[in-house]
């Protein structure tokens, strides 16, 4: 198997005079969980649609598990798994029909995709619903379903385009648990979102995208080391401007967002001893975060 | 470029058979409302107009009437059955439901859905078509068994009409356009292809037209085979019904392709 599963090169795309994807490059090592983190229309569903070859980019070299996309697609999606960011089960079928379906998408014969659909049920702790219809189950188990449809041809890679948009707390924690159990098996996941929580938690390596250009790329920790390194303040409930203005000689840097105003201190006492006495005012002290990186690179502020 | 197009045709000669299976599990959970639904409009028609019309028109080249009529609605049936299936059924699987998108992220390429697509719509046309030339057959106003060869023609039918409706499916923006094909292309069709009254009825301009229509070749065909006549120039008709498979065949998959692949 090769170590590299996918490669971009100076891609580009562009829908109309609409830049999307502006000279990205990357390198996803097998068994890695890559990701791609950036705001709403920073370009991260066209980087998964051109992984899978369903969209062609006007310049530069996309390579997925070794053959040319989207020259020779079909070769490549025979070792890809997809969740999509909508759900696009079939409405029609039961649980477990659905599964039968799509795994004769890939020519596996009946008997084949009856052997497996235990254990994909059971994965995706759907067993008591193998007969339910689609249209019945919760949000959470249709994306847990999805994941379990995208693992029927035992794919080395899975593609997931935000995964866990649209989830309550309790139903992605479950998902981030699943994907981790298949990362410990080997699996090569790369996964756009635009929760910091989750690419924290899941990524080894990720690039950080705005405007269709990758603007950082790193580990999660190698990222906030690098970009901010000091504990922050989050200070709420005053004038942001003036606030700000008053403790930028004690900290490293000041950034306001909103009503919000972030102190990169790396002696947060300091910055507790000037504004001492005022009232209104409450502070939350925190390890730094990507979001923090996010916010130092592109100025924009991202959905937590 | 060339070599992108390539990567969207159909990847092997069986691959399409798993999207006609899907479509045909999710019918058999529907099949007895399916059969009674599309198959009471013609038949209603068909005794409607035979013996009403009939009584007045008498006898039509050398038949009565609604034997005249039993193979304009054969061949009819077979094309609305597999207009309907491609224009309403097929662009909700690809464009609400998103299951094209799904099939997609397989090994199946989109050559192989749209030829799966055809080769369902051609199984319902087939369907409707035969249940009604079977009505006939069972009542006398079909020869048996010359009534057999309508079999691969309404099948051929359905597939040239499938793939001309593939092209409106690729085209639509939403549902509220194929109306007017139904109304500016499927209706008239009916009228000009001698369905329901001889082309010789027609003015000669109209009738040079409808030398050029699927509908025309297909009852060329399934008249003769129902009345058992000898029929002329079988190889035009076959081959004209084959081209308007196999070009919109093509066309609708380049559609597609700049639709769904952008």
């Amino acid at each position: 198997m090769s170590k590299v599963a996918i490669e971009f090169a100076g891609v580009k795309k562009s829908f109309g005079n609409k830049l999307v994807v502006n000279g990205v490059s990357f390198t996803v090592a097998s068994g890695e969980c890559f990701g791609l983190l950036g705001p709403n229309g920073a370009g991260k569903s066209t980087l998964a649609r051109m992984v899978l070859g369903m969209t062609r980019p006007d310049a530069g070299k996309v390579t997925v598990l070794g053959v040319p996309m989207p020259a020779r697609g079909r070769l490549a999606r025979k070792g890809i798994g997809v969740v999509p960011q909508f759900d696009n089960l079939d409405l029609e079928f039961t649980v477990r029909e659905n599964l039968l379906v799509f795994g004769c998408y890939f020519g596996m014969s009946t008997r084949a995709i009856e052997a497996i659909i235990p254990s994909l049920l059971e994965f995706a702790r759907l067993e008591s619903k193998a007969h339910a219809r689609v249209a019945d189950l919760s949000g959470g188990m249709k994306r847990r379903l999805t994941l379990a449809r995208a693992l029927i041809n035992d794919p080395q890679l899975l593609v997931m385009d935000e995964p866990t948009t649209g989830l309550d707390p309790h139903a992605r924690h479950l998902i981030w648990e699943r994907l981790r159990f298949l990362l410990a098996r080997g699996k090569t996941i790369i996964l756009t979102t635009h929760f910091m929580e989750e690419a924290e938690r899941l990524c080894d390596r990720l690039c950080i995208l705005d405007h269709g250009c990758n603007i950082a790329e790193g580990s999660p920790y190698a990222l906030i080391e690098e970009h901010i390194g000091c504990p922050v303040i989050e200070i709420f409930g005053g004038n942001p401007q003036e606030l700000s203005s008053l403790i930028r000689p004690y900290v490293q840097r000041v950034e306001v967002s909103g009503e919000t105003v972030f102190c990169y201190a790396p002696d947060p006492e300091q910055v507790r001893a000037q504004l001492r006495g005022r009232s209104g005012l409450r502070f939350l002290q925190r390890p730094p975060n990507l979001e923090d990186v996010f916010l130092r690179l592109t100025g924009l502020e991202l959905e937590k | 470029m060339a070599d992108d197009f390539t990567a969207v045709l159909p990847a092997n000669a069986w691959n399409w058979a798993a999207v006609w299976r899907r479509n045909y599990l999710a019918w058999r959970k529907v099949a007895l409302a399916s059969i009674l639904g599309s198959l009471a409009d013609p038949i209603i028609s068909l005794f409607a107009l035979g013996t009403g019309l009939g009584l007045m028109v008498g006898r039509v080249e050398g038949t009565s009437y609604i034997a005249f009529l039993a193979a304009g609605m054969v061949a009819t049936s077979a094309m609305v059955a597999s207009t309907f299936e491609t224009i309403y059924a097929a662009f909700s699987r690809m464009h609400d439901r998103r299951i094209w998108e799904a099939i997609l992220y397989t090994q199946l390429t989109l050559g192989d859905i749209v030829l799966g697509e055809l080769a369902w719509a051609a199984t319902k046309a087939f369907l409707a078509g035969t249940a009604i030339a079977a009505v006939a057959a069972a009542l006398g106003y079909a020869a048996w068994p010359s009534v057999l060869y309508v079999l691969p023609v309404i099948c051929l039918t359905g597939f040239a009409f499938a793939s001309l409706a593939m092209i409106v499916t690729s085209l639509s923006p939403s549902y509220d356009y194929f109306v007017f094909y139904q109304t500016l292309v499927i209706t008239p069709m009916m009228f000009l292809s001698g369905a329901v009254f001889p082309l010789t009825q027609l003015p000669g301009g109209l009738q040079r037209v409808a030398r050029f229509l699927p509908l025309a070749h297909s009852i060329d065909l399934i008249r003769p085979a129902m009345l058992d006549r000898p029929a002329a120039g079988i190889g035009l008709h076959i081959g004209a019904l084959c081209i308007y498979a196999v070009l919109p065949f093509f066309l609708s998959m380049a559609l597609f392709r700049r639709r769904l692949m952008r």
